[in-house]
């Protein structure tokens, strides 16, 4: 069985390998030239870019290659040219007042370019992708603010955050009235109900409103001032705004007054650094809320 | 035609063909992954890095086992835009005590690998709850089975001291306080909080999940979450002496 | 008859008995001790059908029907088909069911409340599942079926043992069931196409170390004096995956009692190791293992010799050669040092050629047999698959140059090429090769129906052109997306913009997918419908000679 003749194959003309494997036989052409060829340039080719590029391990070291090239290096240099051809603009930017971006249109484009695509990346995920922001994430497209609405206030907020990991962050907290015993149960429901009356919130039945301002004023009033409306020096919030952070009705007041949430807003300044932040302030400020 | 004769010797002996074809398998992963070990510029100089902590190391356990590196890569690529969007390229040396890494091949979401510090826990954990509730358009999947998974701490001591085998610098007091540790970073008003601060100095001590009843998985996968890409302190990273 | 029962257990006999004995005591002691219910389950699993292998093994020698079988009957080999129709079988199944998971997995992307808040099939354990089922169960049993049936066909010599290749198919197929069950639960190694956790790689090892053996021995009892060049790929398939698999799964486990194990690798050399890996278990799972079968069935089917020996040798060589070096392409522009990445650039543009060399002897030998592809269809979905691994080859090596790879990395573009060689090319020659193996095994005349046949190659081309076109579309799209600046040199979008993006792209691949799933369900209907209702050959008469008396 091992020895078989060459045989031509009659469609082809060419011979076979003598050889049999269960009625399969092999012809044997020769390689195809362009085949050949084109495998002996792929090899020069790379030969040659060896001999440019980093490549080959040697035993303390790699082979650097003539063009001395480095990926690393390419793309910092391409970064810090963009870079520095953003800071010529940039620069102004950062001197000039609300008014004077106002009215300068290259200031004002280039602001609004920065901010919106910084807005997509880094904001939108907590304050949607409209800045209508979502229950614990403010909205920023009305006009009621927390901290202020101004260019520099904005700036601020932006660039320290609130309760971040950030020594120049924005801190204010509320007592957790119920969960540190600060008040009664009773007492929670009489002051969130006055506060919701306040703020025009159908109230839960038979609860003493009267009694429930009075422990406003006591309580509450020192951070959210008399009338409710919130004090912007301390970040506290006005409870007499068409929306609210944590969601507006008698039952989320009670929960927040019973322990408050506290949500954190991150410091960007060494993440995206001063320019980028004063883009988004403008940006945030455009968007209809501004102060 | 001589030369094509001698071929024959593998075709008639199969031995002979294994070893042929070992050979030629052989080369080239020597050539390519030997040198990773012996060059000095394979992992670059940095200050910083240091093993993880338990808890990170346990999240960063369920961040595989949910597969998020199916979607998200860690690994910043020197390239502009990536800068732009992510932040400095990450190093060889950020993933040095990675097993496995998790460099990723597929971007479906965006890289992580300097996501730590980037949003608060509170929204990792409404983001990790449903991502649609934050990111409308998410395709990202809801893991809302975390916050219910109390953390098992059966055998982490054993996690620490395989790593440690392999060189991964723990100490002996790290790795026989990996139990309390492990809780220890998620409860920081508890008594234990202390020495763990001793033992990690510098790391993040919270109550990550929002629920301090619990240590749950949701502590875990957000206090990895939180340190990623935090460790390396750039500014006093020379990179023109680490370009290859 | 009476007095073979006094006969003493076979060497193998008494060999795997020991074995599975020792497997069983084992895996029974960490499923007793273990606080980990995902290996208590499983370990319990392995126990018990080593158990079951012993009582199989015992049960056949105490009936008097151990005696091995006559390795030729009237001077004609007498091979062992058995197992061989069992991992065909196989493969139908765990095709279809890594095909349907592809389509789950493709239809959370565009619609991801169909993850069901649920741990067990999100997305990202999902994922896994698919790679592994389609490759390693799919594929992997294509590989074990057409090995066993080609290696015993061209040596023309009965596989070595009884039990050995039954040990080597169970096996096997036991193993990807824990791989598989283990994703779902949350066990993974969270190295792509390496999942499987460190109890599920030992067990693979061994049932891979029986597999050389038997495949070896055939090739040792093989009647012409040369080995027949799917034999050279199958060696090699076997014997690199061997290697690969032992040092990608370097590991330790926490203890014995844990599922979870850490790598002896870490970072930037486990990146490197991984994709050394990854690499070549494209290079040589589904490219070696699946040429080794276009050689035995293109020319069997199209009744011609091999188009050129001396193009065989030079492609082999050289393509086992260079594969290995390409690992770094799926590194580029990571913190894997530049060199690295200029090897792996460099090597895999000089393995078109010797990817192509395979295309050109597969196609090749078509010459003088062209006009069988208008009335066969087997042929022509084999053809076509060889045209698909054609296209795969180019693009691959033109998505490793660097700043190409800077564009398609991370994104759908990888995924385009992956299902064009994963479809097109690992598909169709599987499927091929089933439409051929099906009659051939049960004796048949032909297949049930080649008009359904045609229907599967056309509902499934479909769906290869969706799923490809929406990928590359997508993919370069979205890469464009990252890069593009607006005209003061800020990016343009942000990312959850690209996403958004996706959608309608996504929709069009499950649909493609879709396609795909229903023609592997046409082909299982044909191939049952075959052995159930097809017309026996009358021997020699049909394409392939049947002289195989089963056991
Ligand atoms: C992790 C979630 C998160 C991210 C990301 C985030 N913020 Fe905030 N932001 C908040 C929360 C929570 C508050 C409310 C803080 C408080 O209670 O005072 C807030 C408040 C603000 C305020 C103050 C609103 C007011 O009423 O005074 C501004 C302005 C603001 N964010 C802008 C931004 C910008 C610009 C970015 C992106 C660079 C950003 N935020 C990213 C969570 C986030
Ligand atoms: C020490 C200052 C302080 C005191 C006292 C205080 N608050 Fe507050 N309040 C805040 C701050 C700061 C916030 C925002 C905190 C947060 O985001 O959780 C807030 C938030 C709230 C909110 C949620 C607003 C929203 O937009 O969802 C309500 C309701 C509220 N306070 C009611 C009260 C009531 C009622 C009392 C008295 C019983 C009170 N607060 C006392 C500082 C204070
Ligand atoms: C199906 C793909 C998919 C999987 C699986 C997935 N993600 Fe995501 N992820 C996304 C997408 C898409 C986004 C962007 C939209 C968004 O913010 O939700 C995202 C965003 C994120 C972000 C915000 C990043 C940023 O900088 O804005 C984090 C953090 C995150 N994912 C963590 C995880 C973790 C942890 C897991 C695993 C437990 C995971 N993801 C699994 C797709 C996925
Ligand atoms: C019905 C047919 C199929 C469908 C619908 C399908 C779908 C998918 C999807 C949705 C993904 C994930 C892509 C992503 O993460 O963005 C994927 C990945 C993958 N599939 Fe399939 N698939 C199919 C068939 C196959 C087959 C037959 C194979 C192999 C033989 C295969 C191999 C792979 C591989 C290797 C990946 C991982 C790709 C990567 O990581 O880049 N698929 N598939
Ligand atoms: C000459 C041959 C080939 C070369 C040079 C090549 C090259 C490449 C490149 C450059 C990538 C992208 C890596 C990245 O950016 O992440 C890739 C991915 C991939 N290719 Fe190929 N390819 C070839 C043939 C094939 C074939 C025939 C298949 C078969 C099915 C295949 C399957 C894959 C898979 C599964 C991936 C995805 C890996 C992952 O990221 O998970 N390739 N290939
Ligand atoms: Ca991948
Ligand atoms: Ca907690
Ligand atoms: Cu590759």
């Amino acid at each position: 069985m091992a020895e078989h003749k060459k045989e031509i194959d009659q469609v082809t003309g060419i011979e076979t390998t003598g050889h049999e494997w269960d009625g399969l036989k092999e012809l044997n052409n020769p390689l195809p030239k362009w085949w050949l060829y084109i495998f002996y340039g792929s090899i020069i080719w790379s030969i040659a870019y060896w001999i440019l590029m980093p490549s080959w391990p040697l035993v303390n070291g790699y082979t650097k290659g003539l063009l001395n090239y480095s990926q690393r290096a390419v793309a910092t240099e391409e970064f810090d040219v963009a870079a520095a051809e953003r800071a010529k603009v940039g620069e102004k930017l950062m001197e000039a007042s609300l008014e004077e971006i106002r009215d300068t249109p290259a200031l004002l484009e280039f602001a609004m370019a920065q901010g919106k695509v910084a807005f997509g990346d880094n904001c939108a995920p907590c304050h949607g992708t409209g800045a209508t922001g979502f229950e614990g994430y403010p909205n920023l497209q009305d006009d009621s603010w927390i901290w202020g609405g101004d260019l520099d206030t904005l700036a601020t907020t932006i660039s320290y955050g609130v309760r971040a990991e950030h020594d120049e962050t924005r801190f204010a907290e509320m007592p957790a009235f119920g969960r540190d015993e600060l008040l009664e149960k009773d007492e929670i429901i009489q002051v969130s109900n006055y506060v919701g009356s306040v703020a025009g919130l159908p109230v839960q039945d038979g609860v003493d409103l009267e009694a429930g301002k009075v422990i406003f004023e006591e309580n509450c009033a020192s951070c959210h001032m008399e009338n409710a409306k919130g004090d912007m020096e301390t970040g506290s919030p006005n409870l007499t705004a068409p929306t609210y952070l944590y969601g507006k009705s008698v039952e989320n007041i009670i929960a927040q007054v019973n322990a408050p949430r506290h949500g954190v807003m991150p410091a960007w300044i060494d993440r995206l650094g001063e320019t980028t932040v004063k883009s988004l302030a403008v940006y945030v400020h455009s968007l209809g809320g501004g102060q | 035609m001589s030369a094509w004769k001698k071929h024959q010797i593998f075709e008639t002996n199969s031995l002979i063909l294994i070893v042929g074809i070992v050979i030629m398998i052989a080369i080239g992963g020597l050539v390519e992954i030997v040198p990773l070990y012996y060059l000095k510029s394979t992992i670059e100089k940095t200050e910083g890095m240091r093993p993880y902590t338990p808890l990170e190391l346990v999240g960063r356990n369920i961040y595989v086992r949910e597969g998020c590196y199916a979607c998200h890569s860690q690994q910043i690529r020197p390239m502009r835009d990536e800068l732009e969007r992510y932040g400095n390229y990450s190093l060889a040396a950020e993933s040095m005590y990675d097993r496995p890494f998790q460099w990723g091949s597929k971007r479906t979401g965006p890289d992580l690998a300097r996501v730590g510090g980037k949003y608060s826990d509170e929204w990792q954990r409404d983001h990790l709850i449903n991502p649609r509730s934050v990111s409308p358009t998410s395709v990202m999947p809801g893991y809302p089975f975390l916050m219910d998974a109390k953390l098992s701490t059966v055998e982490i001591e054993n996690h620490l001291k395989v790593n440690a085998m392999y060189g991964v610098p723990y100490t002996e007091e790290q790795m026989a306080n990996a139990k309390i540790d492990l809780m220890a970073q998620a409860q920081p008003d508890s008594d234990e909080a202390e020495g763990f601060e001793e033992r990690y100095p510098d790391v993040l001590i919270r109550d990550f999940d929002g629920n301090p009843k619990a240590v749950t998985e949701m502590d875990a996968l957000v206090a990895y979450l939180q340190m990623l890409g935090t460790l390396v302190d750039f500014s006093l990273y020379d990179e023109k002496a680490n370009l290859r | 008859m009476g007095e073979r029962k006094v006969r003493y257990l076979s060497l193998e006999e008494g060999g795997f008995s020991i074995l599975l004995l020792a497997v069983a005591i084992f895996c029974l002691v960490i499923a007793g001790k273990t606080w980990d219910q995902v290996l208590a389950f499983h370990t319990g699993l392995i126990a018990l059908a080593s158990l079951a292998g012993i009582f199989f093994i015992f049960r056949r020698y105490f009936d008097g029907t151990s005696t091995p079988a006559p390795l030729e009957i009237n001077g004609k080999p007498n091979y062992n088909m058995a197992p061989v129709k069992f991992a065909t079988w196989a493969s139908v199944f765990w095709g279809i069911a890594g095909f349907l998971v592809g389509v789950i997995i493709a239809s959370q992307l565009a619609f991801p409340a169909l993850n069901f808040d649920l741990p067990w099939i999100n997305f990202g354990r999902l994922r896994p599942l698919h790679t592994s089922a389609v490759i390693f169960a799919f594929g992997g049993n294509v590989l074990l079926a057409s090995s066993f049936y080609v290696v015993q066909r061209t040596c023309q010599a009965r596989l070595p043992g009884t039990i050995a290749p039954w040990f080597v198919i169970l096996g096997y197929n036991l193993f990807i069931v824990v791989a598989g069950t283990g994703y779902l639960l949350g066990v993974t190694q969270g190295k792509e196409y390496a999942e499987p956790e460190w109890y599920a790689d030992w067990l693979l090892t061994v049932v891979w170390v029986a597999y050389l053996l038997t495949f070896l021995g055939s090739i040792w009892r093989r009647k012409e004096s040369h080995i027949y060049v799917a034999n050279w790929f199958y060696l090699a398939f076997i014997v690199t995956i061997a290697v690969l698999h032992l040092f990608n799964n370097a590991s330790l486990p926490v203890s014995i009692y844990s599922t979870k194990s850490y790598i002896v690798w870490a970072g930037v050399q486990d990146a490197m190791v991984q994709w050394w890996y990854g690499h070549n278990a494209v290079g040589f799972f589904l490219t070696a293992g699946f040429l080794a079968i276009m050689y035995y069935f293109i020319p069997k089917r199209a009744e011609r010799p091999v188009y050129s020996y001396r193009l065989s040798i030079v492609h082999f060589w050289a393509l086992i050669f260079i594969y290995i070096w390409a690992g770094p392409h799926h590194l580029h522009y990571t913190s894997l040092p530049q060199w690295a990445s200029t090897l792996g650039m460099t090597f895999s543009i000089i393995l078109w050629m010797p990817s192509w060399g395979g295309m050109i002897n597969g196609l090749m030998t078509l010459s003088g047999a062209w006009d069988k592809l208008r009335t066969d269809p087997v042929l022509r979905m084999m053809v076509v698959s060889v045209a698909f691994y054609g296209m795969s080859t180019f693009e691959g090596p033109l998505m490793s140059i660097r700043a190409v790879n800077g564009l398609s990395h991370y994104t759908d573009w990888t995924v385009g090429h992956v299902h064009a060689g994963a479809l097109g090319w690992v598909g169709y020659i599987s499927f091929g090769a089933l439409y051929c193996l099906v009659p051939w095994l049960y004796n048949k005349k032909s297949l049930y129906s080649l008009r359904l046949v045609n229907w599967h190659f056309w509902v499934s081309t479909l769906g290869i052109v969706f799923y490809i076109c929406s990928m590359w579309v997508s993919g370069i799209m979205q890469g464009l997306m990252w890069r593009a600046y607006d005209s003061l040199g800020f990016l343009e979008y942000s990312f959850i913009e690209t996403v958004d993006a996706m959608y309608p792209f996504y929709v069009m691949r499950a649909f493609g997918g879709l396609l795909f799933l229903t023609g592997a369900f046409i082909m299982a209907y044909n191939l049952v419908m075959t052995v159930r209702v097809g017309e026996a050959s009358e021997s020699e008469a049909a394409g392939q000679p049947a002289m195989a008396p089963a056991e």
